[in-house]
C-alpha cells in the first residue's frame, strides 16, 4: 500500500531539490561583500529599474505572477501587500525588514544577513521604489549581535558606492536604510508590535485596523516584510516571475529556506524547491539523528501543528501539502523529533516559552499561558488526573481567537495538536506519574 | 553619561527623525547596559533625561526586553538556550554541568563575582544547538562538556 501512494507522489512531483535564491553566495568567498554580491549581477536589477524607470504597477504585477508569499509565517501574497500602500500619500512613508526572528527553531534570516546581505539591501530598494519609500529599517532579532553589527557594515559599503543615501544612480530616488537592534522579545517579530518597538516602546501588538500600510510607524504608511521575502525580489526582477513560480508548485511559488534542527544528522538551513517531499528534505539534512526512528515534526515551528511521523512521511512541503495534513508551512522551522522524544516534556518547554513571552496585553493570553504551564507542569510532576487533559485543550480553546496579535492562537496550537496526536502518552504519564519514553 | 557612550547614543538617534529620539531607547540602554554590565536606576535616569522621555517610558522598555538586567550579572552572563530545538539536542546536559561546575543555579552569581547563568529563549542559531551568548553579544555553538570546560577558562 505504501508503495503505490509513494508512486502516486513521484508522479505528480518533478525533481524537487535543493535551489539557493536567497543564499546564493553562501557558498562563496567572502558571502557577505558587496563584491561578491556584484559578482554574481548583484545590484544590477535596481539600476534597470532606476535607469529605465519601470513602471511600478508592472513590478508589482510580475511579484504577483511569482508567487512569493510573505516568508515570516503568514504567507501573505507579497504582490497583493505591496499594492496596499497608498500611491498618492504626500509624505513620508516607510518599508520595514523583519529580521526579528525568534519563533523557536527560526534561523534562515540569521543565514541570509550573514552570507547574503546585499541581496537583501536590493531587494528593499527595490521595494521601497515600488512602493515609493524613503526610509528603511530592518529589525534585526536582538540575540544576534553579531549579524547586527555585519550588517551595519553591509549599509555602510552600499551607502559608500552610492547604493543607498540621496540620487542612487543618478535617478533622483532617494532611499535611506538603517539596521534596528531588538533585544530580547519574541512578540517583536508580530508587525505591529515591531512598529511599537521601533518607535522605543514596549513590543505590544496594536489594533488593526488600520493596518500598517495606512498607519505604521509614526502613524505613516509602513509596509513590512520577512527578510527571506525581501531578500527573494532581486532574483524574481532579474528571471522573471513566471520562472520563480517554476521553482515551486501551485500556490507555492519559488523556493523557501527551510531551517531544520533538532534531531537530524545535520541541522541547518535547506533552500528547497517548493513541492519537495518531506523524505528528500530529511535526507538532505543526514536523515534521524544516531539512526534513530522518526517520532513527530513541527514543520514551520511552534505556532503551526505537529505531525506524527507516519502522517508526514507521505507529505510534500509546500502551503498546500502542509494544509492537506493539517499543518503549515510557517516560517519554515522544521523541528525533527526522534523516538527518544517525551512529547509532554517538549510541550512543557513550548508552553513555557509561550507564557514567558506574552506581551501581557490581552487577558486570554496572558492568564491562558499561565494556566496551560501550570496544568502541564502539573502532569509533569506527577500530580495531574486525566480531567486536566480536558481542561488543557479548553483553556487552549478559550486563547485561540481571542487576543488582537496571532500569539494567542500559535500559544494554543502546539498544546491542542499534541493532545490530538500524544494523547495516549500523555493519559500514560498522568497514569503512571513518570515519563513514557527516557 | 560619558562622552563615549554618548557618541554611540548620538549615532542611534541619528537613524530616526529629529523629533523621534524615543525611537533609540533601546539601543541607548543596551549601550549604558554593556558598558556597566547590567543598567542601574541612574543608567535609567541618564537615558531619559538624554532623549526626553519620562523615567517611567524608559524604565517599561527596561523591564519589557528580556536582554536587559536591572541587577549586577557579574563579569560574565552566560545565557543558555532552553528552548525545544536546544533541549532535543541535550541542552540540559549543558545546564546541569555549568551550574555543577560554577556552584549555582539560574540567575545567580559566582562567589568571584565572574559568572551569572541565566535560563534564555531561542536565539535564533539552532543549527548550532545546544549553545549559549556570553554578555548578549557573543554565541557560543555546539557545545559540549569539553568545549564549555575550555569557554570557562578562556573567560578570564
Amino acid at each position: 500500500m505504501n508503495e503505490i501512494v509513494d508512486k502516486n507522489l513521484n508522479l505528480e512531483i518533478t525533481n524537487k531539490q535543493l535551489f539557493n535564491i536567497c543564499l546564493r553566495t553562501k557558498h562563496l568567498k567572502n558571502s557577505n561583500s558587496l563584491e561578491t554580491y556584484k559578482s554574481i549581477g548583484g545590484y544590477e536589477q535596481i539600476k534597470k529599474i532606476l535607469k529605465n524607470k519601470l513602471d511600478p504597477q508592472q513590478l508589482i504585477d510580475e511579484i504577483k505572477i511569482s508567487g512569493l508569499r510573505g516568508r515570516g509565517g503568514a504567507g501573505f501574497p507579497t504582490g497583493i501587500k505591496w499594492s496596499f500602500m497608498p500611491r498618492d500619500y504626500d509624505g513620508i512613508k516607510y518599508i520595514v525588514c523583519n529580521s526579528d526572528e525568534g519563533e523557536p527553531g527560526t534561523f534562515k534570516d540569521r543565514d541570509i544577513i550573514r552570507h547574503n546581505p546585499h541581496q537583501l539591501i536590493e531587494g528593499m530598494l527595490i521595494g521601497a521604489y515600488i512602493m515609493n519609500a524613503q526610509v528603511g529599517y530592518n529589525y534585526i532579532h536582538g540575540e544576534i549581535w553579531e549579524e547586527y553589527v555585519s550588517f551595519e557594515k553591509a549599509i555602510e559599503e552600499a551607502r559608500k558606492a552610492g547604493l543607498l543615501g540621496k540620487n542612487i544612480f543618478g535617478s533622483g530616488f532617494n532611499f535611506e536604510l538603517h539596521a534596528f537592534h531588538g533585544y530580547g522579545a519574541y512578540i517583536c517579530g508580530e508587525e505591529t508590535a515591531l512598529i511599537e518597538s521601533i518607535e522605543g516602546k514596549k513590543g505590544q501588538p496594536r489594533y488593526k485596523p488600520p493596518f500598517p500600510a495606512t498607519y505604521g510607524i509614526y502613524g505613516k504608511p509602513t509596509n513590512v516584510n520577512n527578510t527571506e521575502t525581501y531578500a527573494s525580489i532581486p532574483w524574481i526582477i532579474e528571471n522573471g516571475g513566471q520562472a520563480f513560480m517554476a521553482h515551486g508548485v501551485k500556490n507555492s511559488g519559488g523556493t523557501k529556506i527551510f531551517s531544520v534542527s533538532g534531531h537530524v544528522e545535520k541541522p541547518g538551513n535547506y533552500e528547497i524547491e517548493l513541492g519537495m517531499p518531506f523524505e528528500q528534505l530529511l535526507k538532505e539534512a543526514g536523515g534521524v539523528w544516531k539512526g534513530r526512528k522518526l517520532k513527530a515534526v513541527i514543520p514551520g515551528g511552534p505556532s503551526t501543528p505537529v505531525v506524527p511521523a507516519d502522517i508526514i512521511r507521505n507529505a510534500t512541503i509546500d502551503y498546500d501539502g502542509l494544509a492537506k495534513i493539517g499543518s503549515s508551512v510557517g516560517a519554515g522551522s522544521m523541528i525533527v523529533m526522534d523516538e527518544t522524544t517525551c512529547m509532554v516534556s517538549a510541550l512543557k518547554r513550548l508552553s513555557y516559552f509561550f507564557y514567558e513571552e506574552s506581551c501581557g496585553q490581552c487577558t486570554p493570553c496572558r492568564e491562558g499561558t499561565g494556566w496551560v504551564y501550570r496544568i502541564i507542569s502539573r502532569i509533569y510532576q506527577g500530580q495531574a488526573t486525566l480531567d486536566d487533559l480536558d481542561l488543557l485543550t479548553d483553556v487552549s480553546k478559550k486563547i485561540s481567537g481571542r487576543t488582537i496579535c496571532a500569539l494567542g492562537d500559535a500559544a494554543a496550537t502546539p498544546v491542542l495538536s499534541f493532545i490530538k496526536h500524544f494523547r495516549d502518552e500523555f493519559e500514560v504519564f498522568i497514569k503512571n506519574g513518570k515519563k513514557l519514553v527516557n | 553619561m560619558i562622552e563615549k557612550l554618548r557618541k554611540l547614543i548620538d549615532k542611534e538617534i541619528a537613524k530616526y527623525p529629529a523629533d523621534k529620539k524615543q525611537s533609540a531607547v533601546i539601543a541607548a540602554l543596551a549601550i549604558m547596559q554593556h558598558h556597566r554590565g547590567w543598567l542601574s536606576q541612574e543608567d535609567i535616569s541618564d537615558v531619559a533625561v538624554y532623549l526626553d522621555m519620562p523615567e517611567i517610558a524608559v524604565l517599561e522598555v527596561a523591564t519589557f526586553y528580556n536582554m536587559f538586567d536591572l541587577k549586577p550579572v557579574g563579569k560574565y552572563k552566560l545565557s543558555i538556550c532552553t528552548n525545544i530545538s536546544c533541549m532535543l539536542r541535550d541542552a540540559d546536559q549543558i545546564v546541569d554541568h555549568l551550574k555543577k561546575t560554577l556552584k549555582i543555579d539560574f540567575n545567580e552569581i559566582t562567589k568571584d563575582g565572574k559568572f551569572c547563568l541565566k535560563e534564555s529563549e531561542c536565539m535564533g542559531a539552532c543549527e548550532g544547538a545546544p549553545l549559549l551568548t556570553v554578555n548578549n553579544q557573543k554565541i557560543y555553538e555546539h557545545l559540549d562538556i569539553k568545549k564549555l570546560d575550555q569557554l570557562l577558562k578562556d573567560l578570564k
